[in-house]
């Protein structure tokens, strides 16, 4: 098709073209923001988590006094194994994404804390049978011995006093980028040494605590002995029997220690709840896309609608010297076609400005370059349907109107 | 004039349903989301004690060990908290007209009927200045003496929706409570007080925003019935957890009252002071000092969430195309009657009539678009009201907000009709006359 014409037609009603140009360009760039956003927001709710997600649950025992937990800790374990369907009960001192964290500043030699390149890491502390209770994944070297919970106590200053650590992959990755880290040592501080008898799978940290999201891996596990910072134990079990066993176990604990405040929670509401904000972020995301969506595609109605009412003569004129009806749709879908095609010119070096000026200002990471594309797409897509309902009307225009009124 | 050119406009509507409909939906939605993200801005990033926000500081000091520290770059990660010893040096100095120093702990309630269970409560614990300082209101009673707080004094200020579920609102003063296994005795009850942003328990563990806290108790009495703090930061190993008065560790903040700018010089320079003589003792290797005041110290700790100022950000741009499409669609109205315009101004409007004829069916389509902005906007809050977020509950439409939403409505509207307004009035009559 001649586009000529086309071109000569807009040239006359610059303003109009314009206003269209500026509408398609204004979608096109927050569009491709937004849903770069949806995007990076998704992927945070969908991190993966390498422990039994589906059958923990997490209950919770605060307001015990802390001079007996050696003793109530062991008692309460028991307790909690007696329940049918339990495979396994360890006690811990936080839990993933359960928002209270207990960190620590890890060197690679002895020295004073905080220094340089001493990555912040999530510090979890395991009773016996910690990893199997949580479900790590281990990728190599092994789990805790008997004697290694035995022989590490958390003391006054609740720093375990034993020697083995196992860390997640990506913490591996962050302290010994080119060496295997098993049988390597993280100090804290310039008396405290550790060396790595595992790496597992990554699991996530209780909070991001400010970092970004490579650091939200960072963790190590610890194995002690029953002490007071031990505040929550983890239950295995079989997804379906998750509610029964958080029920059974919370009035165990209950009936035990009478004085605490007992909470159960399993370990997929405490995952909802860490990612409530982000999700409903998302939804609002979702939700005035579609919206904009919607009104630039009625802008380009209402526009193209008046157009065609303007030009019944000229589109009669045509029809009546041999343009067939598919000729005047064409016309229009054409029209349209070039307008949105300026349009996501111009959205997509906008879009590309705001993600400059989004990284700047707030945690936000460069758009991959396939958010500009695949908008532009979505633009065109949205002109040619919003074009349809005028260009019908306009190719129903019957040629005799060129014989009236003239 | 006005008036005919209202009802010019209400005429011109009629004609064109649709297209007026489409209109004030699309400036109505823009606004709409507009509003509900500004005020959900507003509510977060407003000032918590307007009145002294000004006349309120933090200290922050460096307790750091001198291994790594670069002069102006160094900073410790935990902002304003304070070691308890440094604090309540600070704190006995009284180089400030007022101060306190807190910290936030769970404080564990025991029920006043048989068969209840025990609960956790959001607690402060802090000293004696805290309710006059940060202007807290009391029903009943007061706060503590100095002199409490220094005896372990056990004693305790309720919030008013404390009261009210242990005591049904009556005035509980003398009553004793138990909290974490100790008798506390009510000397005071607060009304309802919750300053937005929670500033005083920033970085202290708790949360920025939402409900206040539950019960206020002395900090010695707290420290020695070992309620813990609910953020602790230590810079060395080695301590002893039962305690942490004499720990390298952060613990606790404090907030001072100064009556004036060159009061808050004065107190940084003697907080250079202190720091001096801790370097010269070996306490401290870092001389560096900070004093932000309380509006200061909001905007370094980025209370706000991103999430909310980018929110923001999307629905101004959002409004932004719904303007530009109420300026296509006005112009492709305001073209379709060319016609009448050409009438008009053959039987003798001026240009300026005209222009001003079309500017206000744009203003009257931003008022529209208002009323249906604050039905959306309304909406909107709802929406965020039910939202898991902190601050969810305090989502309200207040009086500025209203204003406001008119405000940008005509604007915008008024905007959106320059240019409309600007082709219509330079229609020529001539050749429209002509093909009638």
């Amino acid at each position: 098709m001649d586009i000529k014409p086309i071109l000569a037609a807009l040239r006359k009603h610059k303003i109009p073209a314009a206003l269209i140009v500026l509408e398609i360009a204004l979608a096109c760039a927050v569009l491709c923001n937004a849903v770069f956003m949806i995007g990076q927001r998704i992927a945070k709710i969908h991190l993966p988590n390498a422990i039994d997600q589906a059958g923990l649950v997490d209950i919770n025992v605060q307001g015990t006094d802390p001079k007996l937990a050696h003793a109530d800790i062991p008692r309460d374990i028991a307790a909690l194994r007696e329940i049918p369907g339990v495979t396994g009960v360890a006690a811990v001192n936080m839990v993933p994404l359960g928002n209270s964290s207990w960190n620590s500043n890890f060197a690679l030699g002895p020295g004073a804390l905080f220094q340089k390149n001493s990555p912040n890491v999530a510090t979890y502390y395991l009773s016996s049978g910690g990893p199997e209770a949580l479900g790590m994944r281990l990728i190599e070297g092994r789990l805790f011995n008997s004697d290694e919970y035995a022989d590490s106590s958390l003391g006054d200053s609740y720093i375990p006093s034993g020697h083995s650590v196992i860390v997640t992959e990506s913490l591996a990755e962050r302290m010994w980028p080119d060496k295997n880290a098993l049988g390597q040592r993280i100090w804290l501080g310039d008396s405290n040494s550790y060396t790595v008898v595992g790496v597992v799978a990554n699991v996530l940290r209780p909070n991001q605590n400010g970092g970004g999201l490579s650091q939200f891996y960072w963790a190590a596990f610890f194995p002690v002995s029953p002490s007071a910072a031990l505040g929550d134990y983890m239950v295995r079990t079989a997804p379906q029997d998750r509610e029964r066993v958080m029920r059974a176990a919370v009035a165990k604990l209950g009936a035990l220690s009478p004085n605490a405040v007992v909470k159960g929670r399993t370990f997929s509401d405490i995952r909802d709840k860490y990612f409530a904000d982000t999700r409903s972020m998302v939804w609002m995301l979702v939700l005035v896309c579609v919206v904009m969506l919607a009104v630039t595609a009625f802008g380009i109605v209402g526009l193209t609608s008046f157009w065609v009412g303007q030009r019944r003569r000229q589109i009669g004129i045509r029809r009546a010297v041999g343009a067939t009806r598919s000729h005047i749709m064409q016309y229009f879908q054409t029209e349209n076609f070039l307008l949105s095609s300026a349009g996501v010119a111009v959205g997509m070096i906008l879009a590309f400005g705001i993600n400059l000026y989004l990284m700047q200002h707030y945690q936000l990471d460069r758009m991959p370059w396939y958010y500009l594309p695949a908008s532009a797409i979505a633009l065109w897509l949205l002109g040619q349907l919003a074009v349809l309902g005028p260009a019908l009307r306009a190719a129903n225009v019957p040629p005799v109107v060129a014989t009236r009124g003239v | 004039m006005f008036g005919y050119y209202l009802d010019l406009a209400v005429r011109s509507f009629r004609r064109n349903r649709v297209l007026t409909a489409l209109m004030v939906l699309a400036l109505g939605l823009g606004i709409g989301a507009s509003i509900t993200t500004l005020t959900v801005l507003k509510l977060l990033s407003g000032d918590p004690l307007p009145q002294k926000s000004a006349r309120l500081f933090t200290p922050e000091l460096d307790p750091l060990p001198a291994q790594g520290y670069v002069p102006g770059e160094s900073k410790p990660p935990w902002g304003n908290m304070l070691s308890y010893t440094d604090a309540m040096n600070l704190l006995r100095a009284r180089k400030a007209e007022r101060q306190a120093v807190l910290a936030l702990t769970q404080a564990k309630i025991a029920p006043l009927r048989v068969g209840e269970h025990p609960f956790y409560s959001d607690g402060v614990t802090t000293t004696a200045d805290f309710f006059a300082m940060f202007d807290a209101p009391f029903q009943y009673g007061s706060g503590w003496s100095e002199q409490d707080g220094e005896d372990r004094a056990r004693v305790v200020v309720i919030a008013d929706f404390l009261n009210d579920k242990l005591f049904g609102g009556r005035n509980s003063v003398g009553q004793t409570i138990r909290i974490n296994d100790h008798d506390y005795r009510i000397v005071g009850v607060l009304k309802p007080w919750a300053p937005q942003p929670r500033f005083y328990a920033v970085n202290l563990g708790g949360r920025s925003y939402g409900n206040g806290d539950a019960v206020f108790l002395p900090l010695q009495s707290a420290r020695a019935d070992r309620m813990d703090p609910q953020n602790v930061n230590c810079w060395s190993t080695g301590f002893d957890i039962n305690h942490l008065e004499t720990a390298p560790c952060a613990i606790v903040s404090l907030w001072v009252e100064l009556a004036n700018a060159s009061d808050a010089t004065a107190y940084k320079t003697y907080l250079s002071n202190y720091v001096q003589q801790q370097i010269s003792l070996g306490r401290f290797h870092r001389p560096n000092t900070w004093l932000p005041d309380l509006t200061g110290f909001l905007a370094q700790q980025q209370v706000v969430p991103d999430d909310a100022r980018l929110q923001t950000n999307l629905a101004f741009g959002f409004l932004l195309i719904c303007v530009v499409n109420t300026v296509g669609l006005l112009l492709a109205k305001c073209l379709r009657r060319s016609r009448e315009i050409g009438v008009r101004r053959a039987l003798g409007a001026t240009r300026g009539a005209v222009f001003a004829q079309f500017m206000v069916e744009s203003g009257m389509v931003g008022i529209a678009g208002g009323v249906l902005g604050l039905i959306f906007a309304e909406l909107g809050l709802w929406a965020v009201r039910h939202q898991p977020a902190q601050y969810a509950s305090l989502a309200h439409l207040d009086v500025s907000m209203f204003v406001a939403t008119f405000v940008i409505a005509l604007i915008a509207s008024l905007i959106a009709g320059l240019l409309p307004a600007w082709r219509a009035c330079v229609v020529a009559p001539a050749p429209q006359l002509k093909s009638v």
